[in-house]
């Protein structure tokens, strides 16, 4: 296991979002979690990098211990900001650089939590490595705010990757794209986990990109999760019906096996 | 495998063409800094030499450099040594602190409207001064009451915010708004102590406010030069955590920087600049608000170039600023505070004209 949550409990004010919530996280799989607005998949992602910290519970990270040469379960609450950024790379849904930064300078930003306040020929390595990987190389000196949301969404990406994580955490990443972009930005992140060895949690809207992408799904109800386990098992008509209020029919598509989901309608609130 | 040969390949050179760019992006940094030091040398030497006492470049120099091995003893160097130097030393140093605060300000509050004076700054210090100048102490006690009371007043509002921050989070906006809160609150108690002073006090409090540096002595020099060089020191320490917070306070928390204590501690140290420059000159505007974004515009918002950067070109501007006010309704000396604003207004328009795209 990469990553354990037991038991998390957290609210704003008080208002309860999150309501004992308990997961895993496995080496190189990809975990989509799906669920209705406001249901809390953003307040979890953001709980398991310290974004927030969650009233109960714990997040426990694998972390390799150089002095005893194997593997220790640490809490994160223990490690220090730095110490977490190395392990675990964050990708927002947009960006708020109001200033002008240039898509190199930003991807530069991930070597942070490695290098001081001079950054070294190393470290321009890794950036024209990021680059060429994520396939922006003829943006590179371009201001990030002039970027498209696909483009910009790229540089996230690698500007997270260039952190060297072991866990990518990603808040919605293509509410903001159209289709290729959004086909795109799927690919490249599944393709980076498989070459890289990295675990990804993607929290994200669209049923179908979700079913397509995940290793294992997790199905989020108010605050609580729902429903976990291979897309197959928790992407059905009666967990859709129940969870988000919407009749759907869910075919087997016949290219990847994936269950394939098309909406129908919302049901009235006297159905339910 | 040809396909991946191919990137492979291309990447590469695609690489070098970017490491090629980059460095030439590089050079437009270190040249604009160049370009303002040598800039800020020739105003400086002009400056030398206009005023009532006619003195040439070149006579200029040469006092210079025998006033490095004896005391100013002939009316030319002691113009020159005490008169002209000090004013323009204050010049120089005023105008790096003030448009370094700035660019700090604007980028810990991710703002473009920010300045050293956008948390209260420059209301209280005034009020601090107003309150020397207006209870007669500062006639009594000395110049420098006046120059305490207004470095002690203008880092109250600094403190109010921070303790509020300890009840609210300190973001951008909780702070912006505490500023602007701070910022009414010292201009309504200027308002009250001036309607209860003599006109002559009045008008010596007024005159202190605008902002000027005519008072500027040698003795000055050293206090001011030791706290710019002990807070620029220590915000170009923090400058790439500031590139980080650029981005966003989450993204900055990401890469491991702990973004409301680097907040606090930048607006600690960049109101200590601040209050450190016009405790000594009285509050003079726009540089700090002019300078980061005419860098801005010209090397981009990397905060380890735009830190030194928009310092010499503050100090350029400055400087230039101050020549001018002291030559163009000659022999009346205008208080430089008067020049940047009016001056700083219609450039600021401009550059609001030209800017192509939301930001620069």
């Amino acid at each position: 296991m990469r990553l354990r949550v037991k038991d998390v409990e957290f609210s704003y004010r008080s208002v309860r979002v999150l309501n004992g919530v308990s997961m895993e996280l496995a080496e190189s799989e990809m975990l989509g979690i799906v669920g209705p607005n406001g249901t809390g998949k953003s307040t979890l992602i953001r709980c398991l990098n310290r974004i927030l910290s969650p009233q109960k519970g714990t997040v426990l990270l694998d972390v390799w211990d150089i002095k005893k040469i194997r593997l220790i379960v640490q809490d994160i609450k223990k490690m220090s900001l730095m110490e977490l950024a190395r392990k675990i790379g964050y990708i927002p849904q947009t960006t708020s650089q109001v200033f002008p930064a240039t898509v190199f300078d930003t991807i530069l930003m991930g070597r942070r939590p490695h290098v001081g306040w001079r950054s070294s020929e190393k470290d321009t390595e890794k950036v024209l490595e990021m680059l060429r990987l994520l396939n922006i190389e003829e943006f590179a000196m371009r201001d990030i705010n002039e970027l498209s949301g696909g483009q910009q969404q790229k540089v996230f990406i690698a500007r997270a990757l260039t952190q060297e994580p072991d866990i990518l955490l990603l808040d919605e990443p293509t509410s903001n794209l159209d289709i290729r972009h959004q086909l795109e930005v799927m690919d490249i992140i599944k393709n980076i986990i498989r070459k890289k060895g990295i675990s990804a949690i993607v929290a994200i809207h669209d049923l179908n990109l979700a079913a397509r992408y995940s290793d294992r799904v997790l199905m989020m109800n108010s605050g609580k999760i729902f429903a976990a386990g291979n897309p197959s098992s928790v992407l059905t008509p009666a967990n859709i019906r129940d969870v988000y209020g919407v009749e759907a029919d869910v075919t087997n598509n016949s290219d990847n096996g994936r269950p394939y989901i098309v909406p129908i309608r919302a049901v009235r609130e006297d159905e339910r | 495998m040809t396909a991946s040969y191919e990137t492979l390949t291309g990447g590469l050179t695609k690489s070098d063409e970017i490491k090629a760019e980059y460095k030439k992006f590089l050079g437009r940094k270190l040249l604009l800094i160049l370009f303002s030091l040598v800039a800020i040398t020739l105003i400086g030497a002009v400056a030398a030499t206009l005023g009532a006492y006619p003195i040439t470049i070149i006579e200029v120099y040469s006092i210079l450099f025998r006033g490095l091995f004896h005391y100013p003893e002939t009316t030319a160097e002691i113009v020159v040594w005490n008169l002209r130097l000090p004013r323009i030393i204050m010049a120089i140093l005023a105008g790096i602190g003030l448009a370094i605060a700035g660019t700090m300000m604007q980028g810990i509050l991710r703002n473009p409207l920010a300045s050293p004076f956008t948390l209260g700054i420059s209301s209280a210090a005034g009020f601090g001064a107003a309150l020397a100048i207006l209870t007669g102490l500062g006639i009594f006690v000395g110049e420098y009451l006046v120059i305490a009371n207004a470095f002690f007043f203008s880092l109250i509002p600094t403190f109010v915010i921070l303790g509020f921050t300890r009840y609210k989070r300190a973001t951008p906006e909780t702070m912006i708004l505490a500023g602007i809160a701070m910022s009414f609150i010292f201009s309504a108690a200027i308002s009250l102590l001036m309607f209860f002073a003599e006109p002559e006090a009045v008008k010596e409090a007024y005159f202190w406010m605008v902002g000027s540096l005519g008072r500027a002595l040698w003795e000055d020099i050293a206090p001011v030069f030791t706290i710019l060089l002990v807070c620029v020191s220590l915000l170009m320490w923090k400058s790439w955590d500031l590139n980080v917070i650029g981005a966003g306070d989450e993204i900055a928390q990401s890469l491991g920087v702990n973004v409301e204590q680097s907040r606090k501690s930048i607006m600690i140290i960049a109101s200590l600049l601040t209050a450190g420059i016009i405790s000594f000159t009285g509050t003079i505007g726009f540089i700090g608000l002019v300078s980061p974004h005419i860098c801005r515009m010209l090397i981009g918002g990397d905060n380890r170039f735009l830190i030194p950067a928009s310092g010499v070109v503050g100090a350029a501007l400055l400087l230039a600023a101050d020549t001018l006010a002291r030559t163009v309704m000659a022999p009346i000396i205008l208080p430089v505070g008067i020049l940047t604003t009016t001056m700083g207004g219609p450039l600021f328009l401009y550059l609001l004209l030209r800017r192509t795209k939301e930001f620069w």
